[in-house]
Order: structure tokens, then C-alpha cells, then sequence
């Protein structure tokens, strides 16, 4: 962030760089996170997330074992409707939902932890297979999307808190909220019949144009540009409006007004000392946006047959099938936890004030 | 102020730029869907199979695009040859078949197409390690074997007439299925079959694609390539039709109707075996009561079911066999007559109470009907049905749970159910009405026993003289009139909206469970571009 202000002081460009002066300083060594708390930070998540990844995938047996779905009535579908009572017998025999949750929990768990996470009953596959197929797809959308609603929240939440009250703030805050009450699902139904109905601009869904199987770079873009703005629409108030308060809170500090006060020019003190103390809260919101992501990509991904892991995801909830469906949650889970870790990270990068020993 | 405007304005500018990028990747604008040409055919559909597997139930129907059974379904539902070189000969007891297999064929992968298929297939069906939930259909199926190359023997357990139906049946490879786990294995998504298409791609909740088999033995498909996208809200389905990005789809009557008078498209009303019904149990003693019985069958008015609840897609029906089935009984169709009802009611002693509801020693006239929640035709079925039965007397209490919650409690409260085989009036009948079949799983969910029916129904089953079958489902279905344990309501159209491009097109009588098999491109393989 360097910049070169018409003003041409020589104290134009030094009070962005004020706190990543001090950060490398004298006392940097101390406030600056190296290598070493890090390490020793990602390593404390990662003990910690051993006996969460085990509570939380018992749970997902107990819940599954609790509820009302029958695994063998889900397994037959519509064939279950006219099958005899014994094959339905031999099938809850073949599928081994037989025995109580906690012995089909350990089995799972020692096999998993085998390497081998077992075969999906509802899609008649190894699980390994089915994550591996389709996760590729889901990440490149969650990442686009969610790339999208930070830029664009933060680029718009700028623009709106520098003049609150202001025309462009008004419009934002209330589309916004308009937003955030709107489903992911219903903005997929719009984006199609805008883009791919009135315009003819983007395809409807798929991951390639139906006629073809090919997946080429040009296509996946205009394939993605549709899921990934929708999905980046829905998560977008979030960051908006965070950054919006984070960034107005900042304009009222101190060190704000001293930065006007000593005569910078207002793009240096909105970029360079209210936007990087206003997005501290949006680090924070990084990590706790990440679930919120993954359900939003499962209503995208439905309505644009995005061929990702949700479409798996709610199969494997319905039919209650165990081994996918405890790989998905540990998949999800390991994706929160991640999320937070990666949030607590950057938060201590960016805010010398906090040690990553303390978290 | 100016200079502050200005940077607003690049502030929107920038976040508009932000917002569009995305869109702003989508420069070419030629790749746009399938195109215009009639050797592509992308279609969509709302469920997508749960395997490609003929072992676990994929295509057990016909019509699975990837294989061929022995037999196969023409346009009528008449039975022809197809992987056989002709129907089977039948024994004298009616418990042996035998078929003379098409010589020369093979499979997608280059090997030859055997017995040993044939024999495979059918055996690892019916393997308790196989985890295929409609293995009962094959009851009557004893042993199989293999004649030499090309001949198979198949032996019943009992004489069963319509077990050549059963035939159309996929045949797997034995040479790439018997190496893989067949619950589990490739072969449920890397299928290698006979049939007309081979399948290029699968990338499940998205589609299916497939290409034309140039070896297939009926001649290589005007169709070169065949795309089944899987989209599951109706919603989206219409709007992908309507961008062009689909050349057919299934849709809801009310959504096809915007496609009436489009000249470039044509609408495809299909009609079926696919029944809703509500069972009527014999246990309870307000359902199991024949008066009741024969009153709801009157007071329920069918028509307007029809043309409120399906939007007039779909007819009337009195049992499982449509109206305009070859098997129907003929002046079994009963007029919505409420007068006759009431009347039958009181005849048997049910007297209006205060509430207006019927009372008979002491027990009011109501029970429950279930329907599965999230099935909305089933929903709006059990609603016009209550508010009929309100009309002669009879409360109804109509309630949603899932199959979980329901299954335990049908043998006293009743239930919306649907179903349909047009193959053959057995497959309909006997689970359905059979005394036998009694809480077996989910088959005669109205414990229906009427020896009449039973007696007929066994006699069916048994000869293979069409004129002995004819008459006993005749008489089965009159005494079902009489004694009527189930108020079948509807059969339903399957709609579906094409593009006008090829000639010939026609629909099958489809069955309760509409897939790929269905739709006017089950026969694909056979379209012609129009000239």
C-alpha cells in the first residue's frame, strides 16, 4: 500500500505503515507472530480437533440411529414400496444396520481410521470414490463464491461507511438485509431466468454444456460464473455490512481523527487506517461464515445440478447412510475448524496487539 | 463535493466491475446449449437412477439404453424379441422356458454376449448377498441354466403366465461384472452392456451422457448423443427447457401448459398404469365395513379429482387396471352417485349424528389417512377425498408422516398409496389384492381378503390361455366393485414437452416409477429427424 498522494508530505505515506513499523521494530520480535507460535498454534487445533472429530461423528450415528428414517427403506426406494417383507429382512442383514450405533460408530471409526472409510449405501459406492469425485467441484465453488462476497462486501462496505446516511449507503444497507432474507434457492431461480432466459448470457447449470462431456477451461468459467455469483450474492451482506460497521466504528477513532487531523488525504485514512481496523471483526467472520457457506453451496449446487458434494450430502442424510454420511460431517467438520484456525491466524497477523500464544 | 461525487460514483463503478466479473468471463456466446441439430438429444428429468446396474434393479422395466433384455416392450406393450431371436417356448405345465439367443452380439467392450450372461445375470439377482430390493419379482424363478452358447432354460417354481414379462429384464456382463462387488462395484457406475447407447459420462446430480453404440445389432442410432440431465425442482426444469438448453423435459401439467401452442414444441401426454388409491383396512371396523366401503367408492367424486388435482391430466379409475387397458373389465366404471351412497349408509344402520357425521351402534364413522409428507399430489388426492367422504357422513382425519411412521399403523388407518405395472394385470393385482401377499412389506396395505378375488386372481396367474385370463380378471374385478377395499381414485398422465424435430414419436403405457425408461425417448435408438 504504497501510495503517493498529491500532496506530496513527507508524512503522507508514513502513518499506513505506522503499525507495520512498529510490528517490525524493536519490539517486533515480540508482537510480529514468526513461524514458531504459529506452528505451535496449528498444532494445539490440531489435538484439539481429534476428540471434537470423535464426538461429532458419534453424534451423527446417534442422530442417524434416532431418526425416524428406516436405512433399508431408503436403500430400496421405490422398489421398497412392493418388496416382500423378506428381502427387506435380508437387505437390513446385507447393509449391517442391524446391531446397535455405537457398534457401527467403532467399526466405521477403526476402519476409517484404516484408511479405509468404508462403501455408501444410498449410491452404491466406495465413499473414498464419491468424495473424490465430486469435492474437487464443490471447493471451486465455495472458494469462488466466497472469494466474490469478501471482495465485494468489503469493496462495497468501504464505499458505504464512508458516507453514512449517504445515498450509496442507503441502497447497499437495504439490499442487504433484503439479501440476507433472501434464500440462496430463490436467487438461483432469478439468476437463471435472468442470465440464461432474458439474456441468453450464462448457461442455466451443469458443470459443461449439455450436449458435451468435456470440461474445458472456458466452459467451467462460464458454467461457474452463475452458481458462484449466486452463491457469493447470498453470503455477500454478511461481509457488507460487518465491514460497513467495522469500518464506520474506525472512522470515529482516535487515531482516525489524529490522521485527518494531521492533514492525510482521505483516501490514505479510509484505506489505510479505518479499513484495516474496521476488518479485524471481518477476519473473525471468515471463519464463522464457513458452515453458512457449505449450506449455501448445497441449495446452489441443487439448483444449478452442480454435480458437487451436496447433492451427496442430502442423500446420505435422508437414507441414513452411515459411512458417507460420518465422512461428510468430518469433512465439514475438519472445513469449520479449519476456517477458525485460519481466521485466529490472520487476526493475529494483521492485529500485533494479539498474541497467537493466547488463543 | 464534486470530487467526492466522482469518487462515490468509481466506488459503485468498482463494486459493479466486482459484482460482474463473473458474468463478465461468459464472452462467447456460441457454445449455447445443445444447438439445433436432430442427431443430439438432451432431456430432463427429475430423478436420476441410484445405479446403472441391471444386478441391483437399473432398467428392470425395459428401456435401460445401456442393455438389452431378452425380450423388449414395442410401442403397445406387446412383447418382442429382442436379445432372444424369439419369444420363448413355453412347457406343457408351464414351468419351463426356453430361449434361443441372437447369435453374433456384443458387448459395448468387444466380447461376445452369451448364456453365461444370461445365467449370471439372473442368478446374482436372486444371491441373498445381493442387495436388490425388487429380487421378489422374480419369485417364481427356480433355476436357470445355460444350453450351450445360445440357449437358456429357465425353470418356475409354479406355473406363472407372466413370466416371459419379466424377461425384458437387463442382461450384465458376466466378464466385467463378476470381477467387480456387485453393491459397491464400478459396474453400478461404468456399466458395459449390449444396448443401443454405451454410457460416456456419468457425473452424479448432474447428468448422464451417452453416445450411440456403432456395433449395437439393431443398427447404429440416428441420435448420436444422448444427454440426461438430472434436475430435480420442476421449477428449474421448465426454465432450462425454455432456455433452450434442454430439447424435452417431464414437467407438471400446469407448467407444460405454457407449452400448448408453442409450434415448436410438442406436448406428450403419456398414459399409465400409475394408479392412487386409498386402502381401506379390514381391520378397522369403520373401513372394514362393506357398506362403507361401497359408499366411499360412490361418494368419492373422480372427475373432479381429475381436473382439480391433475389439471385434467389424467382419468378416473375403479382398480389398478386403467379404463383403457385390453384387461379392464368392461361397466365396472361407477358414476360419483352420492344419493346411492347415503343411501347404502343408512340401509346398513350408519345414522347421522348432530355433527352430521354417521354413527353405528356407538361407533362413529371415521378414521385416518396417511399420506407420505412432501408428496403433494398424494396430498391433494387425500384432501378432495375427505372432503367427498364428509359429504356422505364419514369423518376423515388425513395426516402426512414418512414411510417409517406410516408402515406400523396400516392395519387399522388407511393410506393415499400409489403404484402401477402395465405389463401385466398380475403384477398389479396379486401383491396388491392377493390374501397371501397380507402385510407382506408394503404389499396389500388394505389386509383385502375376498376368496372370489383370490380364486381368480391364482387362476390368472396360472393359465397361459389369454381367454381363461381374460375372464378371471374380469371376475376378480367385479367382485373388487362389490367388495371394494381400496377406493382407487386416479391414473395419471406423465406430461412431457419436446422439441418438434422428429417424426414418429409415440409414448409407452408407463409404469408408477418413471426414469429414463420412460418419456417419448424410450424407443431413441428408433428416432428419425424429420426431413
Amino acid at each position: 500500500m504504497r501510495l503517493r498522494t498529491g500532496g506530496g508530505r513527507p508524512g503522507a505515506a508514513g502513518p499506513p505503515s505506522t503499525p507495520r513499523r512498529r510490528g517490525s521494530g524493536a519490539v517486533g520480535s515480540v508482537n510480529r507472530p514468526g513461524i514458531r507460535p504459529v506452528g505451535r498454534l496449528v498444532g494445539r487445533r490440531l489435538l484439539a480437533a481429534v476428540p471434537v472429530l470423535a464426538a461429532v461423528t458419534f453424534g451423527v450415528f446417534a442422530v442417524a440411529a434416532a431418526s425416524p428414517f428406516d436405512p433399508v427403506q431408503q436403500y430400496a426406494g421405490s422398489a421398497g414400496l412392493t418388496a416382500s417383507q423378506e428381502t427387506l429382512d435380508q437387505l437390513r442383514r446385507n447393509l449391517h444396520v442391524d446391531g446397535p450405533f455405537w457398534e457401527r460408530w467403532w467399526d466405521w471409526l477403526t476402519s476409517a481410521l484404516t484408511g479405509d472409510l468404508g462403501d455408501s449405501t444410498a449410491l452404491r459406492q466406495p465413499v473414498a470414490q464419491v468424495i473424490g469425485e465430486r469435492l474437487g467441484w464443490s471447493v471451486l465453488l465455495c472458494a469462488a463464491g466466497f472469494a466474490l462476497a469478501i471482495l465485494a462486501g468489503t469493496v462495497l462496505g468501504v464505499a458505504a461507511a464512508r458516507r453514512k446516511g449517504g445515498l450509496l449507503d442507503r441502497a447497499v444497507t437495504s439490499l442487504s438485509y433484503t439479501l440476507e432474507a433472501a434464500p440462496p434457492f430463490w436467487i438461483g431461480l432469478l439468476g437463471i431466468w435472468l442470465f440464461a432466459v432474458q439474456f441468453h448470457l450464462l448457461p442455466a447449470g451443469g458443470l459443461t454444456d449439455s450436449g458435451t462431456d468435456t470440461v474445458t477451461a472456458g466452459g467451467l468459467l462460464r458454467h461457474l460464473a452463475l452458481p458462484a455469483l449466486v452463491l457469493g450474492i447470498s453470503q455477500l451482506p454478511w461481509f457488507l455490512l460487518y465491514v460497513r460497521q467495522g469500518v464506520g466504528d474506525a472512522l470515529e477513532e482516535d487515531a482516525v481523527r489524529g490522521a485527518r487531523a494531521r492533514g492525510l488525504a482521505e483516501r490514505t485514512v479510509l484505506l489505510g487506517h479505518a479499513l484495516r481496523s474496521g476488518l479485524l471483526p471481518v477476519l473473525t467472520l471468515i471463519g464463522s461464515r464457513i458452515p453458512e457457506l457449505i449450506t449455501g453451496a448445497l441449495l446452489v449446487e441443487t439448483v444449478f445440478s452442480w454435480p458437487g458434494i451436496a447433492s451427496a450430502t442430502v442423500e446420505a442424510a435422508t437414507a441414513t447412510d452411515f459411512p458417507l454420511l460420518a465422512a461428510l460431517t468430518t469433512l465439514a467438520t475438519v472445513a469449520v475448524l479449519a476456517g477458525n484456525l485460519l481466521a485466529d491466524l490472520l487476526y493475529g497477523l494483521a492485529d500485533p496487539r494479539v498474541a497467537l500464544e493466547e488463543m | 463535493m464534486t470530487a467526492r461525487t466522482v469518487r462515490t460514483a468509481t466506488a459503485t463503478a468498482t463494486a459493479a466491475v466486482v459484482l460482474l466479473s463473473a458474468a463478465a468471463c461468459s464472452a462467447p456466446g456460441d457454445g449455447d446449449g445443445p444447438g439445433g441439430g436432430t442427431d443430439t438429444l438432451t432431456v430432463g428429468v427429475a430423478q436420476e437412477p441410484e445405479t446403472l446396474s441391471p444386478l441391483l434393479g437399473y432398467g428392470k422395466e425395459g428401456n435401460s439404453k445401456i442393455f438389452d433384455g431378452l425380450l423388449a416392450h414395442d410401442a403397445k406393450m406387446h412383447l418382442k424379441p429382442a436379445l432372444a431371436t424369439g419369444l420363448p417356448k413355453v412347457s406343457e405345465d408351464g414351468r419351463t422356458y426356453t430361449f434361443d439367443l441372437r447369435k453374433g452380439v456384443t458387448f459395448s467392450d468387444g466380447k461376445p454376449f452369451t448364456a453365461k450372461d444370461v445365467v449370471y445375470t439372473y442368478e446374482t439377482i436372486l444371491d441373498k448377498k445381493t442387495n436388490n430390493a425388487s429380487k421378489g419379482e422374480l419369485d417364481a424363478l427356480d433355476s436357470v441354466r445355460a444350453e450351450g452358447e445360445h440357449r437358456v432354460v429357465f425353470h418356475l417354481k409354479y406355473p406363472y403366465a407372466p413370466f416371459a414379462e419379466r424377461t425384458v429384464l437387463p442382461i450384465a456382463s458376466q466378464a466385467v461384472a463378476s470381477k467387480t462387488d456387485v453393491n459397491t462395484g464400478s459396474y453400478n457406475t461404468r456399466p458395459v452392456g449390449t444396448g443401443p447407447y454405451i454410457l460416456t459420462g456419468w457425473r452424479k446430480g448432474e447428468k448422464l451422457t451417452f453416445k450411440a453404440n456403432p456395433h449395437y445389432w439393431g443398427g447404429k442410432p440416428k441420435i448420436k448423443r444422448f444427454t440426461v440431465a438430472v434436475i430435480e425442482d420442476d421449477d428449474v426444469r421448465a426454465t432450462r427447457l425454455r432456455s433452450g438448453d434442454l430439447d424435452g423435459a417431464i414437467l407438471p401439467p400446469n407448467l407444460a401448459k405454457a407449452y400448448k401452442n408453442d409450434s415448436g414444441k410438442r406436448t406428450f401426454s403419456a398414459k399409465t398404469a400409475d394408479y392412487r388409491a386409498v386402502t381401506l383396512p379390514t381391520d378397522n371396523p369403520v373401513t372394514g365395513d362393506k357398506a362403507v366401503r361401497r359408499a366411499l367408492d360412490l361418494a368419492v367424486d373422480r372427475e373432479a379429482i381429475v381436473k382439480s388435482v391433475l389439471n385434467g391430466a389424467g382419468k378416473p379409475a375403479y382398480g389398478p387396471l386403467p379404463t383403457d387397458s385390453r384387461w379392464f373389465a368392461k361397466g365396472t366404471e361407477r358414476p360419483h352417485d352420492l344419493a346411492r351412497a347415503k343411501k347404502i349408509l343408512d340401509d346398513a344402520g350408519w345414522k347421522p349424528g348432530k355433527d352430521g357425521i354417521r354413527h353405528k351402534d356407538g361407533r362413529r364413522a371415521s378414521f385416518t389417512l396417511w399420506y407420505f409428507s412432501g408428496d403433494k399430489l398424494r396430498q391433494d388426492h387425500a384432501l378432495a377425498y375427505a372432503s367427498d367422504a364428509k359429504k356422505a357422513g364419514i369423518d376423515i382425519k388425513v395426516q402426512a408422516g414418512s414411510r417409517e411412521v406410516i408402515r406400523p399403523k396400516l392395519k387399522h388407518d388407511a393410506m393415499l398409496m400409489g403404484n402401477g405395472f402395465p405389463a401385466d394385470p398380475d403384477f398389479d393385482l396379486y401383491p396388491t389384492l392377493h390374501s397371501s401377499q397380507i402385510g407382506d412389506g408394503w404389499n396389500n396395505l388394505a389386509y383385502y381378503n375376498d376368496k372370489t378375488v383370490d380364486e381368480q386372481l391364482d387362476t390368472a396367474r396360472r393359465s397361459r390361455d389369454e381367454k381363461v385370463r381374460k375372464a378371471a380378471y374380469d371376475k376378480a374385478q367385479r367382485a373388487l366393485e362389490k367388495n371394494p377395499g381400496y377406493t382407487f381414485l386416479t391414473h395419471i398422465d406423465h406430461v412431457y414437452v419436446i422439441d418438434d424435430k422428429w417424426q414418429g414419436l409415440t409414448t409407452q403405457v408407463e409404469p408408477h416409477d418413471h426414469g429414463i425408461g420412460a418419456g417419448p425417448w424410450w424407443n431413441v435408438q428408433d428416432w428419425q429427424p424429420k426431413k
